[in-house]
């Protein structure tokens, strides 16, 4: 699936929820899935720092696409850090590079992106757009 | 010394003064709002807000200079001020004190002034395990400028200082103590009559952070005998953008200016500038005007409830928060002190800060999660933070109600 296709499922997946509760114990749910990324790589270096929450991000390129798995120390950050691995993840750098995260705002949860927010979601975003920046050049 | 009154103190009729508060009536996710984050900040009472607007629509002008009658008008206000916060905290002179931005302010005005004066490479500053943030960088920066050292005060389990450890700390090297009087993230009351005494029978002069003070007890800087005490507006009621430095005249003539700039001089001329008097020589610049006009009027409100009152209401409703929170199951108190005001620290389970502070939103209950800018407290206990309910005098027991039906509510989601 395209990044937009990914997207597009979250938003169809979120459109069932009437209210907050279902909305988040989906996310919780969500965290609870996420395989954990290995130990080896929840090392100083995958860690990026929020203020409250931590993240972790291990990205690794294969064929073409990059592939990440991630972690974090609080549930309902752990359950959003998953949905965007989902729509990220297997994609090709040029894709995350540009990629434009429009499902966030569309159920609900700008906020978390928000730079106050200081749960580590904005900056683990960054650091894939990196990723595929990085790659994508060296791809050229 | 006391001239506070022995007559009992009138029982508060808190939905009357909540009403006083246009904040607390401001619905959030459409539900009526639960403000349990008071020791980040305070709600305002229209009082506060009226006398800002009065400030800017009838007399705003700058303070110290104008001959002209705005100028006049606004400089009396503005000194009138002054004079209700050395009332308020019983200073014996006005010129003892100096407005600032906030605690964090006064405490780097201490540190940098009083550092650069008796700093000597070898000397000591004592501080507590308990301290902000804002109450140990500025004493490392000036330790590190000055060669002197740093040490700290350990805490127990609880959440207590180790008064036996501070004794053994108290050596003749040490040149200031700086302690809080309330903790910001545990909300423990320290001993700091005791404190003081001890540093006063050594010769050492003490800094009281009274951030988390202020609001809740009351506050006499001569009985305690504080050389330093320092506070917040907005922690009482007041504006932000303005906080208190009271220090004794003796210490604060022996201590160079902090920032140079208009208000604070004499004479200038570029060989030499001679400073001014206290409490100009450290209010350097035009000062925040509006804030400290305002904070007098926090100051009226708060006296005109009594400060014994809002104590006595406060010790009440925590511990009925106490309480109804002991009896959550996997609920454990961070900091169990025997004497505490202000603040209930805690975690649930294994659930996160994080994720417990975001269910509590969702249920229009604001709390703070994280460190509370008290890291090393947070490495003490081994945990990335803490959830903080933290209570003013204008909370109820139905909103702690409210508080234990959402972590209940939070506890079914997360665990």
């Amino acid at each position: 699936m395209t990044i937009k296709e990914q997207q597009d499922a979250i938003i169809e997946d979120f459109s069932f929820f009437t209210d907050w509760t279902e909305k988040y114990e989906y996310i919780i749910q969500l965290g609870k899935d996420l395989p954990l990324i290995e130990e080896q790589y929840k090392r100083d270096e995958n860690l990026i720092k929020g203020c409250q929450s931590r993240v972790w991000l291990h990205a690794e390129y294969k064929d073409g696409k990059i592939y990440f798995t991630a972690d974090s120390d609080a549930v309902i950050t752990k359950g959003l850090v998953s949905m965007v691995v989902r729509v990220l993840s297997g994609q090709s750098p040029k894709d995350i590079a540009e990629a434009d995260l429009y499902f966030v705002d569309a159920i609900g949860l700008k906020s978390h992106l928000s730079p106050t927010r200081s749960n580590g979601l904005l900056a683990m975003l960054k650091q894939m757009k990196m990723y595929g920046m990085a790659l994508k050049s060296r791809e050229l | 010394m006391t001239k506070r009154a022995v007559i009992p103190d009138p029982v508060l009729d808190i939905e009357q003064i909540r009403k006083d508060f246009p904040l607390l009536q401001t619905p959030v996710y459409g539900k009526p709002l639960v403000y349990l984050d008071n020791a980040a900040t305070t709600q305002k009472p229209q009082v506060v807000l009226e006398s800002l607007y009065n400030y800017y629509t009838r007399y705003n002008s700058n303070v110290h200079r104008g001959v002209h009658f705005l100028s006049q008008q606004a400089t009396e206000a503005y000194e009138q001020a002054r004079k209700k916060v050395a009332g308020f905290i019983n200073a014996r002179h006005e010129h003892e004190i100096i407005f600032t931005k906030g605690t964090t302010n006064s405490i780097n005005l201490v540190a940098s002034s009083f550092g650069k004066k008796f700093l000597q490479p070898g000397d000591e500053v004592l501080i507590s395990a308990m301290e902000h943030h804002s109450n140990i960088v500025p004493w490392q920066m000036i330790c590190e400028e000055r060669g002197a050292a740093l040490k700290v005060i350990p805490i127990n389990e609880q959440g207590e200082l180790r008064m036996e450890a501070f004794d053994e700390l108290l050596t003749g090297k040490v040149k200031i103590v700086a302690v809080t009087y309330i903790s910001n993230s545990l909300g423990t009351v320290n001993p700091i009559a005791e404190i003081i005494n001890k540093a006063h029978a050594a010769g050492i002069p003490v800094l009281i952070d009274g951030a988390q003070a202020i609001q809740h007890v009351p506050i006499d800087v001569r009985e305690l005998d504080a050389d330093f005490f320092a506070f917040s507006g907005h922690k009482i009621y007041g504006p932000t953008g303005v906080g208190i430095l009271y220090g004794k005249e003796e210490w604060l003539n022996e201590m160079p200016p902090y920032e140079g700039g208009g208000d604070m001089i004499k004479n200038v001329t570029f060989a030499k500038t001679t400073y001014n008097e206290l409490p100009f020589k450290f209010e350097a610049g035009t000062p925040d005007i509006a804030g400290g006009i305002v904070l007098g009027t926090a100051l009226d409100y708060v006296q005109q409830i009594g400060i014994t009152a809002i104590r006595r209401a406060e010790e009440e409703l925590i511990q009925y928060a106490y309480n109804r929170l002991s009896a959550i199951s996997s609920l454990r108190f961070i900091g169990d002190a025997g004497h505490r005001s202000g603040a209930i620290s805690f975690l649930v389970g294994d659930i996160h800060p994080f994720d417990m502070g975001e269910i509590l939103d969702k249920q229009s209950i604001a709390v703070r999660t994280g460190h509370h800018c008290t890291q090393p407290v947070m490495d003490f206990f081994n945990i990335p933070g803490t959830v903080r309910a933290s209570f003013a005098f204008y909370n109820t027991r139905s909103e702690v109600d409210l508080l234990v039906e959402g972590i209940e509510k939070a506890k079914r989601m997360l665990m």
